[in-house]
């Protein structure tokens, strides 16, 4: 496993009146083993359209992504906008469907660690939008990907919950680490998760600038931390200011 | 609030029962037998044999060509739904053979392969068939695009995908079709018998016709309604209750 480079000279595609839109153009990044890199942009940048080109769900494109984890079956793990479990499925049969063998000791432990164990039977539309959403991030982390994707995973929820589940993603990520790719609209949130950050023009979407986040991971849970790099974040770096 | 609703179905029964009875004796005539004399009837036809012999017959027919028509349609529907070239294409073919009646595909079904077993089952088939398609075309049609995007990015198989992800979304449509189907067939297998064979429902209704017996008919109908209600209430219901058990 080594570092992932994303090269996309252009993404045009048509919209439903016959014009021609262009999504992205001359997008460079490269994404380091291990590494936590959270996307900020303004919303309709194009975000999404990089995760779904970066997981091979959308082909039209020019460039080249270079994953080296071709080794590897089960390689790119994706926590969606929306669960999107199966519904006729149970918790623990929808996180089984995603691996190839139940390794069923893996999800007892993944299922503890998200608090999950009392409700691995039930079936998805019972659950609250945060359980189902600590569901999908399980099913992500259960296939032990080479890269995860996570397209804005906590929008939607309440402040109390999203620090929750915030921690808990955390947390397993810290047992079983891997390169992540979480595209946010919430700098602060940006700044409590992320190794390095990646601000993205509105679209055609570029790279603006990439900085690195230098609290401390122990620190992340110190609100006044986190709002003092973020002041200091946008004093030194005027040109994010329009972006958010 | 259960009494009144188990009350009500039955006082709707017990006055239907009665007004044919009330009829039965105002007319007074074997036009309308009464509703004991159908059932006397209907407990010699049991006993000797007859019934349950022409029924099963019947029955057998039934399961053949639903079985035919349910397998053939949803594969053409799945694929039909899945590529909109092909669909343009046979959509025309759809619309013409869900236009020819009924006793016209029977009469060429016999016309051209004989008088046989597989030419009444075949006119069944390709009554049914053209029904199944669309019901189940439109099914595919709706699919759920995030869960196949899902599907495809946790790499699930091709068998992974279609018992997990895309069948689960076609049930109500299947069952919607089992249901229209089955009413379809009962009604049209009737008249396959009648036109050309020499046992089944329809060949002893047109029986009794000819004799003016129209206590047997009745007979007839009522084991015939009895059988449905306990496909629905035996075998559809309980697979609609299985199926649905993770909706809210």
């Amino acid at each position: 496993m080594s570092d992932i480079h994303i090269h996309i000279n252009n993404k045009t595609y048509t919209t439903a009146d016959s014009r021609r839109h262009t999504a992205i153009s001359d997008f460079k990044l490269t994404l380091p083993e291990n590494k936590f890199v959270c996307l900020v942009g303004p919303s309709g940048c194009g975000k999404t359209t990089l995760l779904n080109i970066i997981a091979n769900l959308d082909t039209q494109y020019q460039g080249e992504i270079c994953l080296d984890i071709s080794h590897k079956k089960n390689n790119i793990g994706y926590i969606f906008q929306n669960p999107r479990l199966l519904p006729w499925r149970t918790v623990r049969e929808n996180i089984e469907l995603a691996l190839d063998s139940p390794q069923s000791d893996i999800i007892d432990s993944l299922l503890k660690t998200m608090q999950l164990t009392d409700i691995q039977h039930r079936y998805p539309e019972h659950l609250s939008l945060g359980m189902s959403r600590r569901v999908s991030i399980i099913r992500a982390f259960a296939i032990n990907p080479g890269i995860l994707l996570m397209d804005e995973p906590f929008v939607s929820l309440d402040a109390p919950t999203a620090r929750q589940v915030r921690g808990l993603l955390i947390q397993l990520w810290k047992q079983r680490p891997h390169t992540i790719l979480f595209v946010t609209h919430d700098l602060r949130e940006a700044i409590a998760l992320a190794d390095r950050l990646v601000f993205l023009s509105a679209s055609p979407m570029s790279v603006i600038s990439e900085i690195e986040v230098t609290i401390p991971r122990a620190e992340r849970n110190n609100e006044t931390a986190i709002e003092s790099f973020r002041q200091h974040l946008l004093v030194q770096h005027p040109e994010i200011k329009e972006l958010l | 609030m259960t009494t009144p609703n188990k009350a009500l179905p039955t006082l709707s029964f017990i006055l239907f029962i009665a007004l044919w009875q009330g009829m039965a004796v105002y007319i007074h005539n074997n036009t309308l037998p009464s509703p004991v004399t159908v059932l006397q009837v209907l407990w010699q036809e049991i006993q000797s044999g007859a019934l349950s012999h022409h029924l099963g017959i019947t029955l057998l027919r039934l399961i053949a060509s639903f079985s035919i028509a349910m397998f053939l349609g949803c594969a053409v529907g799945i694929v039909l739904g899945q590529n909109k070239k092909l669909d343009a294409f046979f959509d025309n073919w759809l619309v013409i053979f869900l236009n020819i009646p009924a006793l016209v595909t029977i009469i060429l079904c016999y016309v051209w392969f004989g008088l046989t077993e597989s030419a009444a089952i075949l006119a069944v088939v390709i009554n049914k068939l053209p029904n199944v398609v669309v019901m189940i075309r439109e099914g595919t049609k709706a699919l759920d695009k995030d869960l196949l995007e899902m599907a495809r990015c946790y790499q699930f198989s091709k068998k992974k995908t279609f018992f997990h992800v895309i069948w689960p979304q076609l049930h109500p449509f299947v069952m919607a079709a089992t249901r229209s189907g089955l009413a379809l067939i009962w009604k049209i297998i009737l008249v396959v018998e009648l036109l050309g064979r020499s046992d089944g429902m329809g060949y002893q209704i047109h029986l009794f016709f000819q004799l003016f017996d129209v206590a047997s008919i009745l007979a007839y109908t009522i084991a015939f309604i009895a059988v449905i209600q306990s496909i629905e209430l035996l075998i559809l219901k309980p697979l609609d209750k299985k199926a649905l058990r993770w909706r809210r």
